[in-house]
């Protein structure tokens, strides 16, 4: 393993892949990511692998759309040999309330003015849209046809490949143990492999960045909480778009490969970083997506799994420099959309590290919004 | 055992398709897992799972204890949804 490196990235999944690609890109040469087990092993590799652009603050809706045109382009501009699976038939989002149909209206609004094209739909528009499901109890709906699905183990490879092409060096099984800073300026990682003299680390480390930014002597406000998502056996296409609601608990998509592959969120989860599975999960997304989706009754259940999100108190990511430390960046607090705003992180993160003029205004996502206290709170997640 | 044998029926892999991701670099079960579909099929990796490790013991000249095996997930037989939930509406009938 290298003694010294520009950058060092802690986390291989979408985030921490993505950040080497677009440093690589800029032509920084000694870009060093670790991961402690193998890439996408963590919450990338166990997301819903949907993305979305149909959100409810300003950042968040950019970010995603950011990503969207991003992915839109990326298995040629990676020259990716395999397929990421890039599927765009939609987010279907059910209202259930008066009260979720009137954030729709608001977020609908929001989208637009973004230059999102969502728009909201009536209760006989869902069932064109989406044969198969029972539109009982559903009062409308919001959709955008751009959102849709990537393989996400996939992705991460082609984003992978790419930086490695470009010069990055990638270590899987390779975990860091502590964080070297003297006088509050990075100087080094430890790692179970040896030592890494560096000016510049990035914790991209998903559900472990609160664990890893205090080998920096840094509180970030992020907690990692389990959700459980379960597959189906492949089935012939019968499912376009992702539908979700927040209101009804659930989120569910048709993968290209044919397997239906869902989630909700239950009660009092741990937030250990623990990885197994419930039962009650198991019993409780099958009542309720049965009843959305009665043809799925004859569906076999494959495997259930967990992840985490790694949350942060508005929902929404924290991007840019720690300013108590010197040369420690976050990328983190992706409260479950780390996935689908990969590419846009990745492209904010090396114009932030580089000092360019960043894409977005990535300052609005930065560490210190907590400590200001001014905080827009997404309202859209499941 | 030939290279044109499949090894997982479910998703369609041959020996040579596997041998080609451990020559790649992916050397545990779980990540051939993740970029071939090998064990997502309806049979969870209960046939070619060992064979896969077989194949990574050999490529990598590691024994095949040292072989980290794939994690198994539930349930252990693929059930359908609504058996599932006839069972808890059953249990709170009854």
């Amino acid at each position: 393993m290298v003694k010294t490196a520009d950058i060092v990235i802690i986390g291989g999944g979408i985030s921490g892949v993505a950040i080497a690609y677009y440093l690589a890109k800029k032509g920084v040469k000694n870009v060093v990511l670790l991961e402690k087990d193998y890439l996408a092993s963590g919450n990338t590799g166990r997301c819903g692998a949907g993305i979305r652009q149909q959100w409810g603050t300003e950042m968040n809706c950019r970010m995603a759309k950011l990503s969207c045109e991003l992915f839109e382009s990326c298995s040629e501009e990676l020259q990716y040999k395999g397929d990421i699976e890039f599927k765009q038939r939609g987010y279907l989002l059910l209202a259930y309330t008066q009260k979720e149909y009137e954030l729709f209206k608001k977020n609908v609004a929001l989208q637009n003015s973004l230059g999102i094209a969502s728009n909201l739909v009536s209760v006989n528009e869902v069932k064109e849209i989406v044969p198969c499901i029972s539109t009982d109890k559903v009062i409308g709906a919001s959709f955008y046809e751009k959102d849709g699905h990537l393989n996400p183990f996939h992705t991460v490879r082609a984003y992978a490949q790419a930086a490695e092409r470009l010069g990055a060096k990638i270590y899987k099984f390779t975990q860091v143990t502590d964080i070297i800073a003297v006088d509050g300026i990075i100087k080094g990682v430890k790692t179970n492999k040896g030592d890494i003299h560096t000016g510049i680390v990035v914790n991209a480390a998903g559900a472990y960045s609160g664990n890893i930014a205090q080998m920096a002597g840094l509180n970030i406000p992020v907690y990692s909480e389990r959700h459980q998502t379960l597959v189906t056996e492949a089935l012939e296409p019968m499912l376009g778009p992702m539908v979700m609601s927040f209101s009804g608990n659930f989120y569910c998509q048709q993968v290209p490969h044919g397997g239906f592959v869902m989630g909700r969120t239950c009660e009092n989860q741990p937030r250990d970083l623990r990885t197994t599975s419930s039962w009650s999960f198991l019993d409780n997304m099958t009542k309720s997506i049965t009843q959305v989706m009665p043809i799925l009754e004859k569906a076999r259940v494959l495997r259930q799994w967990a992840g985490a999100y790694n949350i942060t108190p508005d929902r929404q990511p924290i991007l840019g420099a720690a300013e108590e430390v010197k040369g420690f960046y976050i990328a983190a607090g992706f409260s479950g959309h780390g996935f689908m705003f990969g590419p846009a992180t990745g492209m904010l993160m090396s114009q932030c590290i580089l000092g360019e003029k960043c894409e977005l205004p990535i300052d609005m996502l930065n560490l210190k919004r907590f400590e200001k206290g001014e905080l827009i709170f997404e309202p859209s997640v499941v | 055992m030939s290279d044109n044998e499949i090894v997982c029926r479910c998703s369609d892999l041959t020996r040579q398709d596997i041998k080609n991701f451990i020559e790649q670099g992916y050397t545990t079960f779980d990540e051939i897992k993740r970029v071939s579909r090998a064990g997502m099929g309806p049979c969870q990796g209960r046939t070619c799972m060992p064979l896969i490790m077989k194949e990574i013991s050999q490529i990598t000249a590691k024994p095949i204890d040292k072989i980290r095996p794939g994690t198994y997930r539930p349930p252990i037989k693929a059930i359908p949804m609504g058996i599932i939930v006839s069972t808890i509406e059953g249990n709170q009938n009854g």
